[in-house]
């Protein structure tokens, strides 16, 4: 569209208000009493957002309803919440998407998980995320001399941090992050994202030690699972996993870091296992994890104790199913053809890898797409 | 009772600013605020920060930019200072950590930006609030040391002596409920604007003027308050705000036939003339019915004017905005915009050290009106203020407090008065109105009577109504009986400092009559520097508001016509 067309107000919106049923979780500390949930019928055009349908209870129902809000653009970072059981800004969502996401025609609304319910939908912040936050040395720590002027950077690395500058703190990753269910000493995928704002700076003074940090810590880098929720939760394209992996990239690859916790070999363990056999060959990723990438693993005392301290979990999943006692011993085995398609897939990475000098995944914040 | 040589009220960008200056100055220092300090309002500033730092640039140019942007009622001493001093400060922040977008050559790059006569305004994406305001906030957490922080308390009165100098505040802490007074050597007030008077605004629902009352309160001059900003790109439905930075980029402004009507009233900035002047071209467009939209209401921002590749590097943010909160992809189609309340550049009356008349109480940031602004902000120059007055006046106080002892003062019947006038509210009897309905009405109110375009006629409704409703505020009811979190009697406080911008918004523009900046009066359809190149100053006495009048204070630029 280069010229102007004149603009007869294309088919405005459909702006009619629209009744919706909101089930909000509450409690209230001073009563002594559970949690409770509370419904409410508002009236708004359904692309308007679920916390104007909050607040509209708010406003004409129930003034003591609970929850943060301020700038109702999804940039201050207050309303997070959940929806329907995934976690969101409130002010980010629209309604009619949350009625088509609702089990049964009612919008659920709960606080975030993984962190103290304050009152209704207010959550502790403090208490997990900043505290969080705080681990990871939030701060730049600048290359000395400091310039007159400014550091002289390259444009794309100062774009390319912009993806972490942009997270809001809104706490919705750490809401429904699995590893930290699990461990709540994980530092979690907003702070890793946070320091991934260092380690991706040029002006930054300590990479090694930042990173080498937070790979020995056994609730570093290495505690994450790989599964995405923060990703999926992200209201801003922050992609902290994206972030931690990038982190794990640098201090393997450019760093060289072997940390105590088996990260590295875990991973070569795993990416070495796809390459031999097409598929995770998981009766030997516990040895090479534990004993180095090679066959001969398993004879190693190191593999050996892991080994018998993860029998009981191995076994409850031969019980549940989770496992076949066939493939987990002998692999998988897939075509041939296919297996040099993932191997190739495998050369071309790591050829392009050491042939530009530039990661695969670095993943800039802005794709540059095509020009129209 | 916890004391401390600087307390700053409010910690968005002037607030962090001042409490890490004062805390290199080695003075004791706390910062509070009624929220998280990263939810700060500071945080939804987009489009950038002004300084002359290119090699072809001079500060004297960007102080020009900004006299005549204010329609010469700014201070020219006060914009020689900050002006003067803004690549230092830019520069600094850099140096701290903000990721400031780079040219090719990896120096700092620099974009257009309204009523500017060259490129100037250093900018972090659409994001520039947010990523400064998140790198101070880096900072206090790694001063955490000096500054102590207070997060979520809110401020419910300014401590004074007997000589009626400012020593403290009485506070609330949100999550407890808690009251508790405050000693402070010096108190400096950084907690905003009052956008939320107006309704719609860009501004967040906790912009509501806390600062600017608790100091009218306390017998602190306010001045120019009738200079509201009405941004010329806000979203027609929630007020919304689509960064000035898309027309610095080359966004054009289009009528209902399609036509980019700058041309009429600023043929050579077109779309980059100062915001009063495309906020009214705009609504002359929607006035005289070649609006667009659903009623005419609205106005074509075209961004698809601008190479795709840049808006979405550039412009990340509205273009989410645009997708998310209208429907729109405005890489391919215009965005439907009209101007909104955004800012007012009136505010508590300081000096360029942010010293307000009362000794002990300073202001900086929105909140203040030193004045660098004066008629009319230009944009990119908010975030400048913030951090050149916020740093001064943290600065100051530092070294006022070196020379002094801490107050003695029994604070208790205050923190008993005040204490007590919040259990009034939350006991008030299910009569009269809520106060959400109140808050309502004041907005639509002002959005009808104090804005784009102002008259004798309805600035006396707007006068009589805000009257009434001060009045029915006395008795407005809240749900929320609790202690724990009760927003809903914050609210209650907050509308009675809502109430307070407003009356004096109103006075001051039915006082101007004349049309200067954001002010323009239908029935003073002109520019009168012969009468009103002056300031307006409204003080709380026991009579109710007085108005006086101030100089303005010119060194370097004498009054001329102002053309776009």
């Amino acid at each position: 569209m280069a010229e102007t067309t004149p603009t007869t107000a294309a088919a405005p919106r459909t702006a009619t208000p629209e009744q919706f049923k909101l089930r909000m979780r509450r409690y209230d500390p001073e009563s002594g009493d559970a949690p409770y949930w509370d419904e409410h019928t508002i009236e708004l055009e359904p692309h308007r957002s679920v916390l104007e349908a909050i607040l509209q209870a708010r406003d004409r129902f129930d003034g003591s309803i609970g929850i943060r809000c301020s700038c109702r653009q999804a940039i201050c970072g207050s309303c997070g919440v959940r929806v329907n059981g995934e976690p969101a800004l409130a002010c980010h969502t629209h309604l009619d998407a949350a009625l088509k996401s609702s089990a049964d025609g009612v919008i659920e609304i709960e606080p975030m998980g993984n962190m103290p319910v304050i009152k209704d939908l207010i959550v502790d912040m403090d208490a997990v995320h900043w505290t969080k936050i705080r681990r990871v040395t939030p701060w730049l720590i600048a290359k000395q001399p400091v310039p007159e002027r400014e550091y002289i950077v390259p444009r794309e690395s100062m774009i390319d941090v912009t993806q972490t500058m942009a997270c809001i703190q809104c706490g919705a990753c750490v809401s429904d992050c699995l590893a930290m269910e699990v461990d709540p000493g994980f530092i979690g995928p907003a702070a890793l994202a946070k320091s991934y704002r260092f380690v991706g700076d040029p002006r930054d003074d300590q990479q090694f030690e930042r990173l080498n940090d937070l790979a020995q810590d056994p609730e570093g880098i290495f505690d994450c699972t790989h599964c995405f929720k923060c990703v999926q939760a992200c209201p801003k394209d922050v992609n902290p996993m994206g972030q931690i992996m990038r982190l794990r990239r640098i201090a393997i690859d450019d760093h060289q870091i072997v940390d105590q916790n088996n990260g590295e070999r875990h991973e070569a363990a795993i990416t070495g296992l796809v390459r031999n056999y097409g598929l995770l060959h998981e009766a030997e990723l516990i040895p090479r994890s534990y004993g180095g990438n090679s066959w001969f693993a398993k004879f190693t005392p190191a593999a050996g104790k892991e080994l018998l301290s993860s029998l009981p979990v191995i076994v409850r999943g031969l019980l549940r199913g989770k496992l076949n006692p066939r493939i987990a011993i002998f692999g998988h085995k897939i075509p041939s053809d296919d297996l040099k398609a993932v191997q190739a897939i495998y050369d071309k990475v790591e050829s392009r890898d050491r042939s530009s000098g530039q990661r695969y995944e670095l993943n800039l914040y802005i794709v540059g797409e095509d020009e129209q | 009772m916890p004391a401390h040589d600087v307390l700053i009220i409010g910690a968005g960008l002037a607030g962090q600013r001042a409490a890490l200056a004062a805390a290199r100055e080695g003075a004791s220092v706390a910062i509070m605020s009624k929220v998280h300090p990263v939810r700060s309002h500071s945080v939804a500033a987009a489009g950038g920060i002004n300084a002359a730092i290119s090699v072809d640039d001079d500060w004297h140019s960007h102080a020009y930019d900004t006299v005549k942007g204010s329609d010469f009622l700014g201070d020219q001493d006060a914009i020689e200072v900050m002006c003067s001093e803004a690549p230092a400060e830019v520069l600094h922040l850099e140096h701290i950590g903000v990721t400031f977008h780079r040219n090719g050559k990896g120096e700092m790059d620099l974009r257009a930006f309204g009523g500017a006569s060259m490129k100037r305004t250093a900018y972090v994406a659409d994001i520039t609030g947010q990523a400064l305001l998140h790198v101070l906030y880096e900072q206090l957490m790694k001063h955490h040391e000096t500054v102590e922080r207070y997060e979520e308390w809110f401020t419910t009165s300014l401590l004074q002596d007997e000589q009626g100098d400012c020593c403290g505040v009485i506070a609330r802490d949100v999550r407890s409920g808690r009251m508790e007074a405050f000693t402070a050597k010096n108190v400096i007030l950084a907690c905003g604007g009052a956008g939320q008077v107006y309704k719609p605004t860009t501004n967040g629902l906790i912009v509501t003027g806390d600062g600017i009352a608790m100091a009218y309160r306390a017998g602190a001059p306010l001045m120019d308050m009738e200079m509201v900003q009405y941004h010329p790109t806000c979203l027609v439905e929630t007020g919304i705000l689509i960064t000035e930075g898309a027309r610095g980029e080359g966004a054009h402004l289009l009528n209902s036939n399609g036509e980019r009507f700058m041309e009429k009233s600023a043929p050579n900035k077109m779309e980059l003339a100062s915001r009063d002047v495309v906020s009214r071209a705009e609504q002359i467009e929607i006035d005289e019915g070649r609006g667009v939209g659903p009623g005419g209401r609205g106005i074509h921002l075209d961004v698809t004017v601008v190479p795709r590749k840049r808006t979405l590097e550039a412009l990340r943010e509205i273009v989410n905005l645009g997708k998310d909160f209208a429907g729109v992809d405005i890489t391919r189609e215009p965005i439907t915009i009209r101007p909104g309340q955004h800012y007012i550049m009136g505010g508590v009356k300081t000096d360029v050290d942010g010293q307000t008349p009362i000794d002990g109480l300073y202001a900086a940031g929105e909140v203040a009106c030193v004045s660098v602004h004066g008629g009319n902000r230009l944009g990119a120059n908010s975030l400048l203020d913030t951090l050149i007055f916020g740093r001064r006046s943290g600065e100051h106080a530092a070294a006022r407090a070196a020379s002094m002892p801490m107050p003695a003062i029994d604070a208790n019947a205050q923190l008993r008065r005040d204490a007590e006038a919040i259990d009034a509210i939350i006991a008030r009897p299910r009569e009269g109105r809520r106060v959400s309905e109140i808050k309502n009405e004041l907005g639509e109110l002002m959005n009808e009577y104090a804005a784009v375009f102002r008259d004798e006629q309805g600035l006396q409704t707007a006068r009589e109504t805000i009257a009434r409703l001060k009045e029915e505020t006395r008795n407005a009811w809240i749900d929320d009986r609790g202690t724990v979190f009760n927003q809903d009697v914050l609210g209650a406080i907050e509308l009675g400092y809502m109430i307070d911008c407003a009356e004096t918004t109103v006075l001051g523009a039915i006082e101007r009559k004349e049309s200067r900046g954001a002010q323009f009066r239908t029935d003073h359809p002109e520019r009168n520097d012969e009468q009103w190149l002056k300031h307006i100053d409204i003080t709380l006495s026991g009579d109710g508001p007085q108005v006086s009048y101030s100089p303005v204070t010119i060194t370097q630029w004498e009054p001329e016509e102002r053309k776009y």
